[in-house]
């Protein structure tokens, strides 16, 4: 007995075609679920150098091996995609009812390659797929899509993944939201939208077994309880705890990074506990943390208009843009939902056409006579809301900041605050050496709890990472994780206890490593090179306002830079050497990792 | 005479779902949450509640129960089911107002709490993160 089905859904949107592939069960081990196995399954159907959003750029969705069961915060799934926005591999990770719905349909993951002539949806029924038509939905927001596809299907289990208007028309900060939370960053909307596919919805009731029942459900007691000892005051955490980032620990990037918050943003946190607004604090299933914090987004007290509040929304939508208003942000939030839009990658759009509005690089002609200063509740839910629609001001900063900037000119370059394409979130790395490190040249996504060791190391940051992979490819919720007393150790026993494999917490992060390191090597074989891992030029030359003075020092990052590259066995230039692919076993794939072999680099970065 | 059914605080209550893993887990050896004798409702994302059997006084299932295999066990007031006359034909589902009672599709037989007969506590309660659930344990007049 193994959670394991052993199986993808393959799924061909230019002929139409589905089919049931098996997964070698040296992919399961090797890469486990979730970012891991997508990134796997991503490599087998990808052409090189293929437009992102073109026909052959594959969506693959991935679930984590312990979705469906009763290990802690672990009903995930990953989707990996190469990012529209960036040009590279982006594999993101979200929990809730879909994971939970993929996991009962048998299958471990579901590959979309192609492009259908006209829209259209897929509907996993169980063991059964139907490609329907989705003429009526073309236009239709997040939660209507969902809605509408629940009404034709006639059953409330029926969960939907959905691409909404933004993506639709291809904006490259477009989302997929499939759930509270719209958690997948790089512009994965607009690859659906590419596809002309607009939902994939789910029913999935089979039953997920497991190798050890009885000893998972005592593991799982045992964590729980320890949770809940830890957990404050019993039940969940206390509003504004998990919903800053790093509240008390790092500093907040405000207006567009302009200024900084120490120590997080006391009067907005409490704002954001202030029971009046928020409804609820939920759980996605198997969670015991429960970390969604409900609220209601008029005031309206009868009002069922709710939205979740993540920190990663909240910091973008908010402070970035000078807005310390919680209304002004859920509304802006909400817009988020219905456009579809990444809301960490919007609010720093809005951020960053605010600042090019108040040095006058953006006049009230451009704006349609919109007030775009910082803080102003108009520009912020206006310039989102066209953003969603791609209108007037809108269609330049759905493109993100990289291209808008490059667009307008005039040094608006100097404050596009992008990693390769991607727009910056959470923290503000002025102050933390490693998370600067982190942000440039990192795979994954630094954790927001604010936590930065200045004494950390490179190979520190190489294990950290190579952990968070793990984790992502486990489909443990990173919310989640610091609950755990030893992740490593704790997480790799659940997998045995629900797969049946063996696994030691050193196999695990090497699991890690090896995600990690694939998805470097095809970033390189998309065109990613030594400069791209690099800060915005703000960071270097504007030190923070809080009085200590501090920016990020080129020499230092590039030392560290040098540092991580080392630690990960790569040459300087940052290249994975066949050596280290044959190391982490992974040999067998240097041919299909081979440079470019269609001509033109895929995409310009810089 | 007492009747004995679980309560959820709807206060604490998250919709995480680890009641029906649970529950599930113990009685059936896998994760089937259409098999689990405890559901979440979700009217909205935050409007929630559990069902299981709420050991009514009129018991509408043991009434519509064609084949006589639904009785009420004298010592625990739980439900007790014969499997062996249980045909599968969902009367009992139907005659339930709170949806309290399942169907295993593969056996055709009904599935319903029956507050996990010879354990300390009911699975769900042991296992609720929020100390959201309790046995709920209340007087029934005599004769009712």
């Amino acid at each position: 007995m193994s959670s394991y089905n052993s199986k993808y859904l393959a799924v061909d949107l230019t002929s139409g075609k589905t089919e049931a592939r098996e997964i070698p069960g040296r992919w399961l081990r090797d890469y486990l679920g979730g970012v891991g196995l997508g990134t796997r399954l991503y490599l087998e159907c990808a052409r090189p150098g293929a437009d992102t959003l073109g026909p052959d750029n594959p969506v693959v969705m991935a679930r984590g091996p312990l979705s469906g069961t009763m290990a802690p915060a672990s009903a995930g799934h990953a989707v990996v995609t190469r990012s529209p926005a960036t040009g590279l591999l982006c594999g993101s990770v979200s929990f809730g009812l879909w994971s939970l719905a993929l996991a009962g349909t048998g299958y471990d993951a579901v590959v979309i390659t192609g492009a259908a002539a006209s829209p259209v949806y897929l509907f996993i029924d169980d063991g059964r797929v139907h490609l329907r038509r989705a003429d009526p939905l073309a236009g239709q927001g997040g939660p209507q899509t969902a809605a509408a596809i629940r009404r034709e299907s006639g059953d409330s289990r029926v969960q939907v993944a959905c691409t909404g208007p933004a993506g639709e028309s291809l904006a490259r900060l477009a989302t997929i939201r499939d759930g509270h939370r719209l958690m997948h960053r790089g512009g994965a909307g607009a690859v659906l939208g590419a596809k002309k596919l607009k939902a994939v919805a789910v029913r999935g009731t089979r039953p997920v077994s497991v190798a050890d029942i009885d000893a998972m459900r005592k593991a799982v007691l045992d964590l729980n309880t320890g949770w809940r000892q830890t957990a404050a005051g019993g039940g969940g955490l206390e509003p504004g705890e998990c919903l800053l980032p790093g509240s008390g620990r790092c500093h907040l990037p405000a207006r567009n990074y302009q200024q900084a918050i120490p120590g997080g943003a006391a009067s907005l946190a409490a704002e954001c506990a202030a029971k009046g607004r928020l409804i609820k604090t939920i759980a996605c299933p198997a969670c015991p943390v429960a970390c969604q914090h409900v609220y209601r987004i008029t005031d309206d007290p009868h009002s069922d208009e709710q939205v979740v509040l993540d920190n990663e929304a909240l910091a973008a939508l908010g402070p970035l843009c000078g807005m310390f208003h919680l209304p002004v942000i859920l509304k802006a939030l909400d817009l988020c939902h219905v456009y579809g839009l990444d809301p960490v990658s919007a609010g720093a759009s809005v951020a960053w056409a605010m600042e090019c509005f108040e040095r006058g690089l953006l006049t009230s002609q451009d704006t349609n006579g919109l007030d775009l200063s910082f803080g102003s509740a108009d520009g912020l839910v206006e310039t989102t809301r066209r953003i969603g629609q791609l209108s007037g001001i809108g269609a330049v900063l759905a493109e993100g900041v990289l291209r808008a900037a490059n667009g307008l000119g005039q040094g608006s370059g100097e404050w596009a605050m992008q990693v390769k394409g991607l727009e910056m979130a959470g923290c503000d790395p002025r102050t933390q050496p490693g998370l600067a490190l982190r942000l440039a040249a990192g795979l994954r996504p630094p954790t927001l709890d604010g936590r930065d060791d200045p004494s950390a190391t490179a190979a520190d940051a190489c294990r950290e990472e190579d952990l968070a992979a793990a984790g992502d490819s486990l489909a443990i919720c990173p919310n989640a994780r610091r609950y755990f007393r030893d992740f490593p150790a704790e997480a790799a026993r659940m997998y045995t206890l629900a797969t049946g494999m063996p696994l030691n917490p050193a196999e695990l992060r090497r699991a890690g490593e090896r995600t990690n390191n694939l998805i470097k090597a095809i970033d390189i074989r998309e065109g990613w090179q030594r400069p791209d891992d690099w800060l915005p030029p703000r960071l270097f030359r504007e030190p923070l306002d809080t009085g200590e003075g501090a920016v990020v020092s080129e020499k230092d990052l590039t030392a560290a830079i040098d540092g991580y590259y080392r630690g990960r066995g790569w040459s300087a230039e940052g290249l994975v050497p066949g050596e280290k692919l044959a190391a982490l076993g992974m040999d067998d794939l240097r041919e299909m990792l081979k440079g470019n072999r269609h001509g033109a680099p895929p995409h310009t970065l810089r | 005479m007492e009747r004995r059914h679980i309560l959820c605080d709807r206060n604490k209550c998250t919709g995480c779902m680890i009641c029906e893993f649970a529950c599930s887990a113990f009685k059936e050896g896998r994760f089937d949450l259409d098999l689990s004798r405890i559901r979440v409702l979700r009217a909205t994302p935050t409007m929630l509640d559990v069902v299981a059997c709420f050991s009514c006084a009129s018991r509408p299932c043991v009434k519509e129960c064609p084949r006589g295999a639904l009785r009420v066990d004298e010592a625990t007031q739980t439900l007790a089911l014969d499997k062996a006359r249980c045909a599968g034909c969902g009367w009992c589902l139907e005659g339930c107002p709170f949806g309290a009672i399942g169907m295993d599709e593969s056996t055709k037989t009904i599935v319903v709490c029956d507050l996990c007969q010879g354990q300390d506590q009911p699975q769900c309660i042991r296992f609720c993160p929020q100390q959201a659930l309790s046995l709920h344990v209340s007087a029934v007049a005599p004769g009712h």
